[in-house]
């Protein structure tokens, strides 16, 4: 099963997806984040979608799943470099991801964060 | 059969003259000299050799050159604005024609009766490819408006504004969302407005593809403005019930101008 690399960088997480997302990894990736958000306290999480070309409902529940879950440890969660394509299938899947927030690249993210703290 | 079809082709090779002779006649005629005669018998006498090249069975792809010499007849007369039916005349006047002559020769008419249902088929086939002709060129107009229909254009740094003009159906919406996102991940830009004035009318159908469009913008981390909404279309989305939502919109792309700057925190001054 692939793992996905979470990396700190400052009071920031920062989650770069390379592989293609299969349902055990986005689990996966969902307790880690829990288990890296608790052990470091961060205030934030960057999630970099660039790579990702393909989504269906379930990884769209998961994003906004793990975006509630940083909320409860007082972080707030950036995705980040959405492709076009997959936006507009999640826009016609009927998810707005609520209670996530999104920027074109991984520096305005950042900065959104940045903003906040 | 066959052989009334070669007595036929014969009998046609026979009296080629007249026959393309009062045929132009009858054609040039109907046509009423917006092409000269002598085109009218030059194409006449192409399209007659090869109706005798058919009839007689002898050549196999007589009957597909016909075809293909029909229809380019048929589109030649669509791009010149003669309408279907005086180009199907034109072929079904050859009946005329020939039937100047078998009317003294009462033996010919089986063979008559079959010409003029191959005849009769010609001129269908040149209303068919009159009407394919006309569907190809609609299409055609429909895609390049599409194309023209779509621009995407910066107004400032981080801003881009969609004028649309026309209707809205969910095939155009798809290509400016298309257009829209791959700007906004091309520059860069993190504010957008799309603008309705052009927009005629505003339903729950039209509405719902904005929202769309808005929200897909969302998801890449762009914020979106809907401009340009009329008195009138404010008055229907309101009766409609039509809720945009935390959306901003404004009446002119001015005003969306403008917040988009103060939200990038920009401020303009006079100079």
């Amino acid at each position: 099963m692939d793992q996905v690399p979470i990396l700190k960088i400052g009071r920031t997480l920062f989650v770069s997806i390379q592989i293609d997302l299969q349902d055990e990894s986005v689990m996966r990736l969902q307790e880690d984040l829990a288990e890296e958000l608790a052990a470091t306290g961060a205030s934030g999480v960057i999630i970099d979608i660039t790579a990702v070309e393909i989504v269906d409902s379930f990884i769209g529940r998961m994003l906004t799943m793990i975006g509630q879950i940083s909320r409860l440890f007082d972080a707030e969660t950036v995705i980040v470099g959405m492709r076009p394509a997959v936006a507009i299938t999640l826009t016609e899947l009927g998810l707005s991801l609520n209670g996530v927030r999104t920027a074109l690249d991984a520096e305005k993210g950042l900065a959104m964060l940045n903003g906040r703290a | 059969m066959d052989e009334s079809k070669g007595r036929m082709a014969a009998f046609l090779r026979d009296n080629q003259d007249k026959v393309v002779g009062s045929w132009s006649e009858l054609v040039a005629a109907g046509l009423r000299g917006r092409t000269s005669p002598e085109e009218v018998r030059h194409e006449l006498e192409e399209l007659y050799s090869l109706v005798i090249r058919d009839l007689s069975g002898a050549d196999e792809h007589a009957a597909g050159e016909l075809r293909a010499v029909l229809d380019e007849l048929s589109r030649s007369r669509a791009r010149n604005g003669f309408t279907p039916s005086e180009t199907a005349l034109g072929v079904f006047s050859l009946k005329e024609a020939v039937y100047e002559l078998v009317a003294d020769s009462a033996d010919l008419v089986p063979e008559f009766l079959a010409f003029s249902r191959m005849v009769d088929g010609l001129g269908l086939r040149t209303f068919e490819s009159y009407s394919s002709a006309r569907e190809r060129i609609i299409t055609d107009q429909a895609s390049s408006m599409m194309e023209l229909s779509t621009p995407v254009v910066r107004l400032w740094d981080g801003i881009i504004a969609v004028p649309l003009v026309g209707t809205l159906d969910s095939e155009r919406t798809q290509l400016v969302m298309e257009k829209l996102l791959e700007t906004l991940v091309a520059t860069g830009a993190d504010h957008a407005v799309i603008d309705i004035t052009g927009v005629p009318t505003v339903d729950t159908e039209v509405a719902q593809h904005l929202l769309k469009t808005v929200s897909a913008a969302r998801l890449l981390g762009a914020e979106c403005t809907i401009s340009g909404i009329r008195p009138q279309v404010a008055q229907t989305i309101v009766s409609l019930g039509i809720e945009f939502g935390d959306i901003a919109t404004k009446a002119t792309l001015a005003d969306a101008l403008a917040l988009a700057l103060r939200q990038a925190g920009l401020k303009v001054v006079p100079a």
